[in-house]
């Protein structure tokens, strides 16, 4: 049975929409072979011979010499299969044609053929739909494909029936949740250093990028320490806050280091189970080491104050106790007990509340520790405290008696299980040798986690740091 | 041919006549010469089934089965000569026309029609074949040779006296995308980084239509001294002097001595692209020139002076050239639509939320259609 093969005028350029039969080089009844000549045309680019695709007899030329086809359209008719006997109804199959042409900027020339172009994304060139598939007797749609310097006909393009209107343009998708925010690695560094979340920063440069000056405004602003005073009550109190309630009150939003400290604080109060012990002690003798230490040459460039004392007091009693200076591990059930003391010092900072911690504590001498606490001191005020200094605490003093306070009960810094609260030093009579005396008398507070350190390990670390402040020579036979 | 200028045959490696008759290079000849009457017929064969497949890609691109197509109808020599003195540990940056190189590293020839067909950006694993994907942008890839070539000599592999480890880079372009500013940053570069990479021009005399004498005055391969890069004219029609620059710069990129510079000195004997009409800006006497040097003539030629080209070996490659061209054929023809989804993969490694967004809109888009089904 024969069997008839439809030729479409292909798109020989990138792009046309038709050409012009020049020269038929194989007349109707021709047996011809794969890629002998078959015609010449004439695009809008060139003369173009095109090869014949297939072996079999010519059976139709579709057009006349100096007729324009359209690209897609029928040119010739072939059987492929001569040697069978004729039928009427013979089926006329169509030579399948190239989806489209790789870099044309819109779908090119999509014939109208079985496998039809897959349409380039349609929102941005809703004309160049490729045209619905067509029999081959039909008349193409003309392809909407645009060469650069040919332009689109008007009213060439067809669409394809929708059956559903309702899609969403393309547009749309700029709305996409999850698009990264853009920032440079050194910006996002910044970012990271200053407790500053990108996603929350509002974009200034080219493109939506976060640019510097942007994070170190957010970073200014979320420290919320940046007082404004501003001469009506309407306007917002804080800098980064916005008024409310016809301006009696200003709304800050959590983020950064305050919102920080507070996922710590609960997370801390509400898993370890917090137990404070209370000591008040004489440190009369402290105070005497103090000066003595303040006057000595080799101390001078050193500032020297209560807090190295108790620093050295609460390294000599974790050095008698060393099960205090531990991690619970929820997720693995373990303690963690640590061979070095990273010792936390809460800081009040100008981004927050802070705790850096001097690394390996334990193996400092006094002029040494002294320097160390200097130098965390400083970088806090600075508001320079690095990422570094502030992970892998394990025990932490909070200095609260500068502020006038007798003592508190501190919340642990997460992940240790003990923190000494410090207060202030007075002047107040005490029972000395026998009598009613002036002493210097202070008060002590140490919080520890209960799941792993029990009433008497905790008491004894306190009563141990007292025994030190009321008596320092004590560091001689523990040190 | 002018005595000076970039279409001069100065200072031009030459180890093949025209007429096919071997002369020597003083410098180069060393290079090539192991090669025995069993290799040069494995070149010809090479060239004869790539220029048998770049004529049934043309077809079928004139009969619409395919998009476009870019011949390399005339460079055979240059690909295939170079093509034979890559060992395994190289790695292939092409352009777009490297269908001969891509041959001689395994790639399956008719795979690469899947480009030209509009169904895939790329048809082969670059890492199986250490041959890299197409670059469409003219000369784009230079730098990504460029930094691949400097990370291989920092993943020690260069220079380790190793000969299976050693390897070196070749980044394949065309006399045109010497103009263009990423290949001359990527020679800077290059020559500074001292990377283990051969940047092979062939100069077929045209950035489309516009020839060589508007891009330079003076010889490509000279663009190479500014930069501090050693460079090599050679006569890109002659497959063995081809292979033999090709070595030598090699082999020299693979012990760590840095960049070299290959001009190969050729002719696109066809059309730019199957977009494009040559006859709209050369001459019929140029054309008949260049196809009196034909370079599988010429090889031919030698074979046939050396009595090297038995009648049985001819045909018998003559036959594979031909059922290559019909498998190819049927290949392009059977092949389907890719399923839609497929355009959106390969964009990034991981997944990425706008693609995806785009992804599901366009399915969304696509089943909207009243014919959805018969297209899916």
């Amino acid at each position: 049975m024969p069997t008839f093969e439809t030729f479409p005028m292909p798109d020989a350029g990138e792009g046309l929409t038709e050409a012009d039969v020049v020269t038929w080089h194989v007349a109707v009844g021709d047996t011809v072979e794969v890629n002998q000549p078959l015609v010449e045309i004439e695009t809008a680019k060139s003369l173009v011979e095109l090869p014949c695709p297939v072996d079999g007899v010519v059976s139709e030329l579709l057009a006349a010499e100096g007729d324009t086809v359209e690209v897609g359209a029928p040119l010739a008719v072939f059987d492929v299969d001569p040697g069978g006997s004729p039928a009427d109804d013979a089926p006329v199959a169509e030579v399948p044609a190239a989806p489209a042409a790789p870099v044309a900027p819109a779908p090119a020339a999509a014939a109208p053929t079985p496998a039809p172009a897959p349409a380039a994304p349609p929102a941005k060139a809703p004309a160049a739909s490729s045209p619905a598939p067509a029999p081959a007797s039909s008349t193409p749609e003309e392809s909407g494909a645009v060469l650069v310097g040919y332009g689109v006909k008007a009213g060439s393009a067809a669409r394809r029936p929708r059956r559903d209107e309702r899609v969403d343009p393309i547009g749309g998708i700029e709305d996409v949740q999850d698009y990264p925010v853009l920032a440079k690695p050194p910006v996002r560094k910044l970012a990271r250093d200053l407790g500053v979340d990108l996603t929350t920063v509002t974009p200034s440069g080219p493109g939506g990028l976060v640019t510097r000056e942007d994070v170190e405004q957010a970073a200014k602003l979320a420290s919320g320490r940046v007082l404004a005073t501003y001469p009506g009550d309407d306007q917002p109190w804080l800098a980064s806050g916005y008024s409310t309630d016809g301006g009696r009150s200003t709304r800050v939003p959590v983020k950064s280091v305050r919102k920080r400290t507070a996922e710590a604080m609960v997370s801390s109060a509400f898993t370890a189970p917090h137990v404070t012990v209370f000591r008040t002690v004489d440190v009369t003798e402290t105070m005497n080491l103090v000066a003595r230490l303040k006057a000595d040459r080799e101390f001078a460039d050193v500032r020297v104050t209560p807090l190295l004392v108790v620093a050295k007091a609460l390294l000599l009693a974790v050095r008698r106790h060393p099960e205090i200076n531990a991690s619970w591990h929820d997720e693995r059930q373990e303690i963690v007990y640590k061979h070095y003391v990273n010792l936390g010092i809460a800081a009040s900072t100008p981004r927050g509340l802070l705790v850096p911690n001097i690394k390996d504590a334990h193996r400092l001498p006094m002029k040494e520790l002294a320097l160390e606490l200097q130098e965390l001191t400083a970088q806090a005020r600075a508001g320079r405290t690095t990422p570094g200094a502030l992970a892998d605490g394990t025990i932490t003093i909070t200095n609260v008696g500068p502020l006038g306070i007798d003592t508190g009960t501190p919340i642990l810094n997460p992940g240790e299980s003990a923190i000494l609260a410090f207060g202030s030093i007075r002047e107040q009579p005490w029972v000395h040798e026998g009598e009613i005396q002036v002493r210097w008398v202070t008060q002590l507070a140490l919080s520890f986690d209960h799941r792993l350190v029990d009433g008497e390990l905790g008491a004894r670390v306190l009563a141990d740091v007292a025994r030190v402040m009321n008596e320092p020579g004590l560091g001689l036979v523990w040190g | 041919m002018e005595a000076h200028g970039p279409l001069s045959d100065e200072g031009l490696v030459q180890m093949l006549t025209p007429a096919g008759e071997r002369v020597e290079d003083e410098r180069f000849s060393s290079f090539a010469a192991h090669l025995d009457a069993d290799d040069l017929r494995a070149m010809w064969r090479d060239m004869v089934l790539v220029r048998a497949f770049d004529t049934e890609a043309t077809s079928l691109q004139r009969q619409g089965q395919l998009g476009l197509w870019v011949p390399c109808l005339g460079q055979e020599a240059a690909q295939i000569g170079s093509g034979h003195a890559l060992r395994p540990s190289d790695y292939v940056f092409p352009s777009y026309r490297e269908h001969g190189v891509a041959f001689t590293r395994g790639v399956d020839l008719p795979e690469i029609l899947r480009l030209f067909r509009g169904l895939q950006h790329g048809a082969w694993d670059p890492a199986a074949h250490g041959f890299h994907l197409y670059t469409l942008v003219i000369g784009a890839h230079s730098l990504h040779a460029t930094g691949y070539a400097m990370a291989m000599d920092r993943d020690g592999l260069v220079a380790t006296g190793d000969a299976d480890r050693d390897g070196a880079v070749i980044c394949y372009f065309g006399d045109g995308a010497t103009s263009q500013g990423d290949v001359n940053e990527s020679f800077t570069f290059a020559s500074v980084n001292r990377a283990p990479i051969v940047f092979f021009v062939q100069n077929n005399q045209f950035a489309i239509s516009e020839p060589t004498t508007c891009q330079s005055t003076v010889p490509i391969a000279q663009r190479g001294d500014g930069f501090g890069i050693p460079s090599v004219r050679v006569d890109g029609n002659d497959v063995i002097a081809s292979y033999a620059v090709s070595q030598w710069a090699l082999r020299r990129a693979r012990a760590g001595e840095g960049p070299v510079l290959v001009e190969a000195f050729t002719y696109r004997m066809g059309a730019h692209t199957t977009s494009d009409d040559p006859t709209r800006y050369r001459t019929k006497a140029d054309e008949q020139y260049w196809a009196e040097r034909d370079p599988i003539a010429r090889l031919e030629a030698h074979l046939v002076s050396l009595g090297e080209l038995s009648d049985d070996f001819a045909d018998g490659v003559r036959a594979e050239a031909k059922e290559l061209g019909r498998r190819t054929r049927e290949t392009v023809r059977s092949w389907g639509k890719p399923p839609l989804a497929e355009m959106f993969q390969h964009v990034y490694a991981e997944p990425h939320a706008t693609v995806e967004a785009e992804r599901a809109w366009f399915e969304r888009y696509e089943a909207s259609f009243a014919d959805a089904e018969a297209r899916a």
